[in-house]
């Protein structure tokens, strides 16, 4: 089977758009990737379009509306916050299986303001704040409280992480925010469920991302090997059964399933791996997510941020664009974002929040029911 | 209109005589124990080896959260609590008679389960329910 590269990926800066439609804003995206490679949309020969908010709204053809019908297949994909990742790895199956040499795929979201899950059942009464909160803060935090209870980890130590982030984001003029948040500012911001602040939950805006995929044959044909990037894994898992599933959605076992078999795909462990942009939808959520990418062992995380590790010029930097935390969540394209920024690292265009030679780097991304997506990216050599 | 409030969940059970329980469904090829019916153990893969059993009423706080912010009409701050059952079942619900503040809050503290009015919510044809709650084990 051929190689997959990525010739084309941009993103557009992250923001809130309440005037443009879905098509258009990711419109927006798909055509700074096609321009990052010099390609057209002529030249591609499939479209894969994630989005949840219009799922059954056929966006990724509106898409083309917008841009250029040419009657080529359109595949629209929905997988909750994997879902920008999922519509990334059809588009990756699509040539590894020989289908196709060149690819697009595009995720797109416009987010309302507020709180995300907990609605009520259809029958009978909410249950909202009367059988616990099913609110996505809530269920997060309740996630970071098991790491809590298991290894002692504290309130300032998920503070951190956020503090990290939105340092990250001040170096990425893409990021929703470019605002430096020290510790007491997170920890005294208002509290929506702790342990999470407001500045510890990720931030609902608006945005799109987009990928141009390329065989192997077909990336030394146009000449674009100098700036591609090679996948070197791609894995989609969903949860395994767990004994807490019924009431404590897992984002842990999937992703420890998926890192597993992203590092036996592209043949190397988490020591090889330069920058991690991973699923920081909560704060809590990034400690869980060091250890279950194996970038520690196991209740080693509090220590992992506690000393830098995962700061830029740390040992293993994590979420370098300021995450989802600060660039912002528009759940349908945050996975390709987070290959956009790791493939801006590896092409050692990151300007000032460079990870200095780098040459490897993971993306992750959590779908809450769940699903999870890993990529595992290397600078072509 | 119903005089008797109604079960807030399926698996809330309120018998004509006698106190309410929670009900779990066990599969007998594996031993799990799931809420709500079913026919087949998502942890095993077996078919129809599901018996019907009454679950633990005491348990421990395994993980929680305390919510400050939710949607309109909700009371905050509340303690939304994950308690594993003296017989390995895991449920989420209110900790109640517990102060929000991380501080009173121990993982490990000793929980019961007990049955309440369901914080006076009706719904649309005004019947009233009855719910589970935690509370600290006296
Ligand atoms: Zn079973």
């Amino acid at each position: 089977m051929t190689d997959v590269y990525i010739v084309g990926v941009d993103m557009i800066k992250f923001g809130r758009f309440p005037d443009r439609t879905v098509p258009q804003i990711g419109a927006e995206a798909a055509l700074l990737a096609l321009d990052d490679c010099g390609l057209t949309i002529q030249d591609m020969q499939a479209l894969y379009c994630g989005n949840l908010g219009q799922a059954s709204g056929m966006v990724g053809q509106r898409l083309l509306q917008e841009i250029g019908q040419t009657g080529m297949p359109v595949v629209n994909v929905a997988n909750a916050c994997a879902t920008g990742a999922t519509a990334f790895r059809e588009a990756w199956t699509a040539i590894k299986a020989g289908l196709y040499d060149l690819t697009l795929a595009v995720g797109v979201e416009q987010m309302g303001k507020g709180l995300l899950g907990g609605g009520g059942g259809a029958k009978g009464i909410s249950k909202e704040g009367l059988l616990g909160s099913g609110t996505m803060p809530a269920v997060f935090a309740e996630a970071g409280m098991e790491h809590a209870n298991k290894y002692g980890t504290t309130f300032e130590q998920f503070a951190k992480v956020s503090v990290k982030n939105h340092h990250h984001s001040t170096l990425n003029p893409k990021a929703m925010y470019q605002i430096e948040t020290p510790l007491e500012t997170v920890m005294n911001a208002e509290m929506i469920s702790y342990p999470n602040t407001k500045l510890m939950c990720s931030v609902n805006v608006d945005g799109s991302a987009a990928a141009v995929l390329a065989s192997e044959s077909k990336v030394r044909e146009l000449g674009l090997m100098d700036r591609a990037v090679k996948v070197r894994a791609s894995v989609l898992s969903s949860d395994p059964w767990q004994a807490r599933d019924l009431v404590m959605p897992d984002v842990n076992s999937c992703t420890r399933l998926a890192a597993k078999a992203a590092y036996e795909m592209a043949g190397l462990g988490a020591q090889d791996i330069d920058l991690v942009e991973l699923h920081d939808c909560f704060a809590t959520a990034e400690i869980l997510h060091y250890e279950n990418l194996g970038l520690c062992g196991d209740g080693e995380a509090g220590r992992l941020i506690d000393d830098g590790d995962v700061a830029l010029g740390g040992k293993i930097p994590v979420n370098v664009s300021g995450g989802l935390l600060s660039k912002g969540h528009p759940l349908g394209a945050t996975g390709i974002a987070n290959i956009y920024e790791v493939s801006t690292h590896l092409r050692g265009e990151a300007g000032k929040r460079q990870v200095e030679g780098a040459t490897i780097g993971m993306t992750h991304v959590i779908g809450l029911g769940s699903a999870c997506a890993i990529h595992i990216l290397e600078k072509a050599s | 209109m119903s005089a008797a409030p109604l079960p807030v969940v399926p698996y809330l059970k309120i018998p004509a005589a006698g106190d309410p329980y929670l009900e779990g469904h066990q599969c007998s090829s594996c031993n799990t124990i799931f809420l709500g019916e079913r026919q087949v153990c998502s942890k095993c893969a077996a078919r129809d080896q599901m018996e019907t059993i009454k679950l633990a009423q005491t348990g421990t706080l395994y993980s929680y959260s305390i919510v400050f912010r939710s949607f309109p009409g909700i009371d905050v701050p509340y303690i939304s609590a994950i308690v594993d059952l003296d017989d390995g079942t895991t449920i989420k619900g209110n900790l109640i008679n517990v102060e929000p503040d991380p501080e009173q809050i121990q993982f490990g503290m000793p929980v019961e389960v007990v049955f309440d009015d369901a914080l006076g919510r009706k719904d649309n044809d005004g019947n009233s329910y009855l719910a589970y709650f935690f509370q600290p084990k006296s």
